[in-house]
This record gives structure tokens, C-alpha cells and sequence, in this order.
């Protein structure tokens, strides 16, 4: 009977070699040791695209530069966080040194991560007191669990934009301030033509350009995670009244299917095809920006803005809108941390260059200072956003270690909800509830 | 002092020494990435922080509380199964048109072949601009037909065939692969089964399909693997159809209409490389690697029955 020799050394030398490099896994560190008066090139990413925002981002560099003459910044823009997050994991001479986020959904996995530096250190070294440069609101979603890893670099608000023509012709006097009048004007407002629409009065599905369900949820200013950090949505009145009023838009102007199948005609959001610009949509959820690009693509139709309506049973809230906005840190790799830190104030705290960037970008400044300075623009359109940035009731997003995972999972289950695919509204958010859960403990160490 | 080796040590030394070049690629680019995802498969790990051993924590999570994962894998075994035979049965159907047309075969090949040099995400942003459900003119050729089109890459249930029809145009590959397989067939078989009195059918079953078998696995096969890593178009049709906005600050969300497109390689990917979350990616992966292995190992097993079968 043969013996069989297997043979063992060289897949055991292999796996232990593969386990000692899998175990070697280890991104490289930078250092706050720099000195920031000494010549340096800093390597500044942003996600500013748009060829008036790249200029206006580019006209602040040079006005740091001419600040600090030993600072030379080499900006890139069009950087997603999904880039910018890649880039810091796998290190190198190239990962930047200043980094920035459109979203404030992912700081919580900045923080968390390690990924950002902590600004605090830097802040006390340089005498900045963050409490009494930035509103509250904006220091909580640029930390996490007292790790403040980010400072806001201009804000956005969101609000409503209406077509004051269709307006008119509907016999509509004002724009609608609670979720029932919302109901009532999108009805009047929207236009059939055969199977399909000439227009829809507000268009609610979640797909839609910024529809993404958070921004109109803030409406209600719910609470998604109860103290201990567990997310808490199926004990959350708020979202009951949500869902069902949504459903209720939907009805009154032909039903998900039908509304689903126009939206899928409408052109790209950032452009002149823009479905609000186009004339497709009386009412659209929007930020401060579009006014500027309305202005810049001349709207051929009078246009208005006013904050979105709230639920009938907050009729005192009126006035309130999703916050959110640019979120700007130090990236973990970099060797320049000072130097890094000296672009990082002049961006966020500097009034005079915080209202520069706000007046050109029309984005909402990010200071106390610069929200009183009577250099802003004064266009009723931006001072109506700056009002719904002031407001009390006004909501972000609350951080999490995982970032916007939870509000994926709140889209996805939208989504489902929207095509009617969800029966029970209460068990289906008891399970969005543990799926949010489970993704908060599989992210955590 | 010189080191003498002995003829069998010098044998096994030269043996080695040949090996060598493969040895290496197999450990650096299979080998070893194969046992770091077993590794990390056990492990958290954000890619930031030194992994540290969470057992089957990764497991747990990819299984029962990753609600992407079902839908993801049933979209991978669907396109695999309807994808792979009918890219198949089409590119042979084609492959055999084209070696018995006697005129303009020139311009047929040419026709047929074009749409495989479409770069995938042009092709895939064209297909679903042409089956836009509102404004498409596929759509519209119908309505003046008396047809209804469907919504296409809009709805769930026309999602993945609307894929397929993609893959389908691009086919050229495989008919290039079964053309020069047909052209290979000895013509002296043909002519023996015509003097057998064997029909058209008769000579492709007993002349034409026994020669291209090898063929005909070598496509199942690696049609198999490709769909198994199905990713480019899924994702760019699905985030095209979706219409909604990708900016700087926001993630593509795969798998529209309602996770109809989703396949696992782009959960793989969205785990590891946008949520980090390379345990879960790592346990995705070897579930994919194992369902390939597993068909792979079947079609070759009956492979080897074909074979014995025609000896």
C-alpha cells in the first residue's frame, strides 16, 4: 500500500508569512513638531469643482499665501471623501496635509478613526476660543465625543425654492408653511399631461436630486439615537407622522409610480436641465447655492425662496431647515500638522476671509462674527438661508463612528417604503433599528 | 571549503530554480492575498487602526445583519446562470451565422464585433439613455407601435435582463472564439456525414458540437468567473438610472432599482473601501471565492465526463 507523504512545510511557511505581512498592516503617522514660520508646501484637497468656486477657494490660498509668506499651498480640487479616505489609509509623500469634506456625515468616522487630527491642541496653542468663534450647532457636527477633528469652512441650509408664476397661476398667495398646506399647494400646482405631468407641484421622492429623506425629515427635528447611541427610530413619533406625510404628497399628485417615472426624465441636477430650472417642479427641497446657479443660468420664470414647511403640530418651528455644510481638518499622515493648522484658522476663522468665501460661493458663513458682518450679501434670496441657519429649531446631523452609515440605511429603507415594498411601517423600523446597530458595533473596536 | 551538493539535492535545487518564477507570482498575487482575507476575515480592521481578533464577529455580521448580502448574491447567481448560457448560445449562434454567410462576411464580423471595443462605462451610459423609460427613443419607437415599453433599468424586474441585452450587443468576443473554433472543425467530417445522409442538425450534433466542447467549457467557464466579478456596468447603470446626484461630499449607493443590480463584488468593494469595514469585505470575498471555486470545479469535473465520454 503506497504512503502518502503530504507535504506540509511549504503551505505552513507560506500562511505564516502571509499572516505576518497581513499583521503588518499599518498607515503611516505624521507629526505636530513642524515649525510653522519655516518655508513649507502644504497639500490642500477640496471637492470645489464649479469654475466660480475653484477661483473663489483659489483667491483665498493667495490671500493666505500673502498672509504667510513661507506657506505654499498646492490645492487640488474635485476630491471625494470616498478619495480622500482611500488616500489617508494608504499614506504616502502625496496624501494631502489639509483636507476637506462636503459632508459633515462623515466626521464622526474621522474622529473616531483617528483619521483627522484633534484641533483642540492646536486651538489652545494658538489662542482660538472655538466657543466663542463658532455657533454650538456647528462645533457638534464637526466632533465627536469631545474630539473636535474638524472646523465648519462656510455652512449649508436648506429651504424651499417656488416658482412665483406657477404660484400665481394656481392662485396661491404665499408659499405653504406647514405640511398640510404643502399637501394642499403641490395638489393645486401640479400639471397632468396624458399618462405623465407638465409639472408637479413638489416632487417627494426620496431619488430626487437633494431629496434625501434626512433633509426633510429635520422638518420634524427627530432624535435618531436615543443616549446610550442606539438608534432609536421605530420609538421615534416623528417618523410615523414623516412617512405617513410623505405618502399623503405622493397621493395628492398621482402616486409613486407615476411620479417615479417623470422624475426619471428630468435632466443632471447641476445643470440647465435642473428639473426646478426646466420649469417640471413649482417647489423644490434645495440648498443656498441654487440661487446663485438659477441667477447665473437665468431662469426664465420669477423665482422665491422660503423655508420649508414643518409639520402642522410645529407650527411654532416654522422657519427651521437641515443644516450641514464644508468640514475642513488635518489629515493624520501629515508632517506639517502646524503649518497645516495656520491654513486650517485663516479658512474657518478669519471674518474677513469667511465672508469673502461666503459672499462667493453664496454658501453660509461659519462664524458668529461673519454671520453679523455687514459685508454679506445682502440678496433676499441668501438672507433667507441665513435665517433658517440661525434658527433655533434648525437641525444637522448627529455624528456617528461609522459616519453616514445610518443614513444609508435610513435611504435604503426609504426607498423600499416609498414603492410601498414596506407593510409595517413600525417592524420595519424596528429592523432599520438593529441594522443600524449592528453597523455601529461592527465599526466599533 | 566548497559546498558540494549531492545529484538529488542539485536536482530538486535546478527543479526549484525553474519553478521559481511561478512560485513567486502564485505567493505574491494568489497565496498571499488568499490568507490575509482569511485573516481578516477574523479580524476588525478600518484600515487606520492595528487589526485586532473579533472571531466570527465578521461572519455574524455578513450572514445576519447585512440585509445586502441575500439580494446581492441571489443578483451574482442570476446574472451567472441567464448571462453566461445566453451569452453562450448567442455568441455560437452568431459565431455560426457568420462562418456560412458567403457574402459581405467581412462587413457581418466587423458589425458584430464593433460593440466589444465600447469602452464598458460608455456603453452601459449609452444603453440606458436609449431604454429611458420617459424620454428614450426604444421607448418611444414602441408608444408608435402601440406598445407600452417597460421602465427598463428603472424597474426591478427589467433591471438585470436590461443587463443582459448590454452584454448581449457586446458580444463579439465570443463569437471571434467559437468563429475560429468552427473554422477548425475538419471540412472532410462534414462531407463524410453529408454522405451519410446527415442533416443540418445531425452534422452540428454529431460533427460540429463534439469538436467545439472544449470550446464551448473554455467559454461557460470563464464566462462563470468574469459574472462572478460582474461590477462596471451593474454600478454605472444603476447610479445612471437612479438619477440621483453623486457630489464630492456623497456616496454611490449600488444596486438601483430597489438592490436589483447589486452584485457582490460592488458590496465587496462599498465594505472596503467605503465603509472600511474590511472584515465584512474580506468574509464577501471568500464566500464569492468559494461559490467560484465550487462551480468552476463542477464544469470541470463534467468537462473530464465529455472527454471520457467521447474516448
Amino acid at each position: 500500500m503506497p504512503r502518502w507523504r503530504i507535504p506540509l512545510r511549504a503551505p505552513v511557511a507560506l500562511a505564516a508569512a502571509g499572516l505576518l505581512l497581513a499583521g503588518c498592516a499599518n498607515p503611516s503617522t505624521g507629526s505636530a513638531e513642524d515649525d510653522p514660520a519655516a518655508p513649507v508646501t502644504l497639500k490642500f484637497w477640496h471637492g470645489w469643482s464649479a469654475p466660480g468656486e475653484v477661483k473663489a477657494i483659489n483667491d483665498s490660498i493667495a490671500r493666505f499665501e500673502k498672509l504667510h509668506p513661507n506657506i505654499e499651498v498646492r490645492a487640488t480640487g474635485n476630491v471625494s471623501d470616498a478619495t480622500t479616505n482611500q488616500a489617508l489609509r494608504a499614506g504616502g509623500d502625496e496624501a494631502p496635509d489639509v483636507v476637506s469634506s462636503f459632508t459633515t456625515h462623515n466626521v464622526g468616522q474621522y474622529c473616531d478613526s483617528g483619521m483627522w487630527v484633534d484641533l483642540d491642541p492646536f486651538m489652545r496653542k494658538t489662542g482660538l476660543d472655538k466657543e466663542k468663534v463658532f455657533p454650538r450647532s456647528l462645533l457638534d457636527y464637526t466632533s465627536y465625543r469631545g474630539n473636535q477633528c474638524a472646523l465648519p469652512l462656510l455652512a449649508d441650509a436648506f429651504g424651499m425654492y417656488y416658482n412665483k408664476d406657477a404660484f400665481e397661476e394656481a392662485g396661491i398667495s404665499r408659499p405653504p408653511r406647514t405640511m398640510s398646506e404643502l399637501t394642499a399647494a403641490a395638489r393645486k400646482l401640479t400639471v397632468r399631461s396624458g399618462d405623465s405631468y407638465e409639472r408637479v407641484g413638489f416632487m417627494p421622492n426620496f431619488r430626487l436630486y437633494q431629496n434625501s429623506p434626512d433633509r426633510l425629515f429635520a422638518q420634524w427635528g427627530p432624535a435618531y439615537f436615543d443616549e446610550d447611541g442606539h438608534a432609536r427610530l421605530a420609538e421615534e413619533p416623528a417618523a410615523y407622522d414623516f412617512f405617513e406625510t410623505v405618502k399623503e404628497l405622493r397621493d395628492a399628485q398621482g402616486g409613486y409610480d407615476a411620479l417615479e417615472r417623470f422624475r426619471t426624465s428630468f435632466g443632471d441636477e447641476m445643470s440647465n436641465q435642473n428639473a426646478f430650472l426646466t420649469g417640471k417642479l413649482a417647489m423644490h427641497l434645495d440648498g443656498e447655492w441654487r440661487g446663485l446657479m438659477l441667477d447665473e443660468a437665468g431662469a426664465g420664470f420669477d423665482w422665491g425662496v422660503a423655508p420649508l414647511p414643518v409639520p402642522d403640530d410645529q407650527a411654532e418651528t416654522y422657519g427651521r431647515g437641515y443644516l450641514t455644510g464644508t468640514v475642513v481638518g488635518i489629515a493624520h499622515s501629515s508632517r506639517h500638522q502646524n503649518a497645516a493648522w495656520e491654513l486650517v484658522r485663516f479658512l474657518t476663522a478669519d471674518t474677513d476671509q469667511v465672508v469673502a468665501f461666503a459672499n462667493a460661493i453664496h454658501n453660509v458663513p461659519s462664524t458668529y462674527a461673519a454671520l453679523e458682518s455687514p459685508e454679506l450679501d445682502a440678496d433676499p434670496a441668501f438672507r433667507t438661508f441665513l435665517g433658517i441657519a440661525r434658527n433655533k429649531y434648525s437641525r444637522a446631523l448627529p455624528p456617528s463612528t461609522n459616519g453616514g452609515m445610518y443614513i444609508v440605511q435610513l435611504q435604503d429603507f426609504a426607498y423600499s417604503q416609498e414603492a410601498g415594498e414596506v407593510p409595517d411601517l413600525r417592524k420595519g423600523l424596528r429592523r432599520l433599528d438593529e441594522l443600524i446597530d449592528a453597523d455601529t458595533l461592527q465599526s466599533q473596536n | 571549503m566548497a559546498l558540494t551538493l549531492s545529484s538529488p539535492a542539485r536536482r530538486r535545487l535546478r527543479t526549484l530554480g525553474f519553478l521559481s518564477p511561478w512560485l513567486i507570482g502564485f505567493s505574491v498575487f494568489f497565496a498571499y492575498p488568499l490568507i490575509a482575507t482569511v485573516y481578516f476575515s477574523f479580524m476588525h480592521y478600518n484600515q487606520i487602526k492595528a487589526p485586532t481578533f473579533v472571531g466570527l464577529r465578521n461572519w455574524k455580521y455578513v450572514f445576519q445583519d447585512m440585509p445586502l448580502f441575500g439580494p446581492a448574491l441571489w443578483n451574482t447567481l442570476w446574472l451567472v446562470v441567464v448571462m453566461v448560457a445566453l451569452r453562450v448560445v448567442f455568441g455560437l449562434s452568431l459565431g455560426l451565422l457568420v462562418t456560412k454567410i458567403k457574402s459581405g462576411v467581412g462587413f457581418f464580423r466587423t458589425a458584430f464585433y464593433l460593440p466589444y471595443l465600447a469602452p464598458p462605462v460608455a456603453a452601459t451610459v449609452a444603453f440606458v439613455f436609449l431604454l429611458n423609460p420617459a424620454a428614450g427613443p426604444v421607448n418611444e419607437v414602441l408608444s408608435h407601435l402601440g406598445i407600452t415599453g417597460p421602465n427598463w433599468f428603472n424597474d426591478p424586474s427589467w433591471a438585470k435582463p436590461s443587463l443582459v441585452m448590454l452584454s448581449l450587443w457586446g458580444i463579439g468576443d465570443l463569437m471571434v472564439v467559437f468563429m475560429a473554433a468552427l473554422l477548425d472543425v475538419p471540412k472532410e467530417q462534414y462531407e463524410a456525414a453529408e454522405l451519410d445522409g446527415a442533416g443540418a442538425w445531425a452534422r452540428f450534433r454529431y460533427v460540429t458540437w463534439p469538436s467545439i466542447t472544449p470550446i464551448v467549457m473554455f467559454a461557460v467557464v470563464t464566462g462563470v468567473v468574469q459574472t462572478m466579478q460582474y461590477y462596471t456596468q451593474a454600478l454605472v447603470a444603476g447610479k445612471i438610472a437612479s438619477g440621483v446626484s453623486i457630489g464630492p461630499g456623497s456616496v454611490i449607493q449600488p444596486g438601483y432599482p430597489d438592490h436589483s443590480t447589486l452584485t457582490v463584488p460592488q458590496l465587496v468593494y462599498s465594505m472596503g473601501f467605503q465603509n472600511f469595514n474590511t472584515g465584512a469585505a474580506c468574509v464577501l470575498s471568500l464566500v464569492l471565492f468559494a461559490i467560484a471555486m465550487a462551480v468552476t470545479m463542477l464544469l470541470m469535473r463534467k468537462r473530464s465526463g465529455l472527454l471520457a465520454a467521447e474516448d
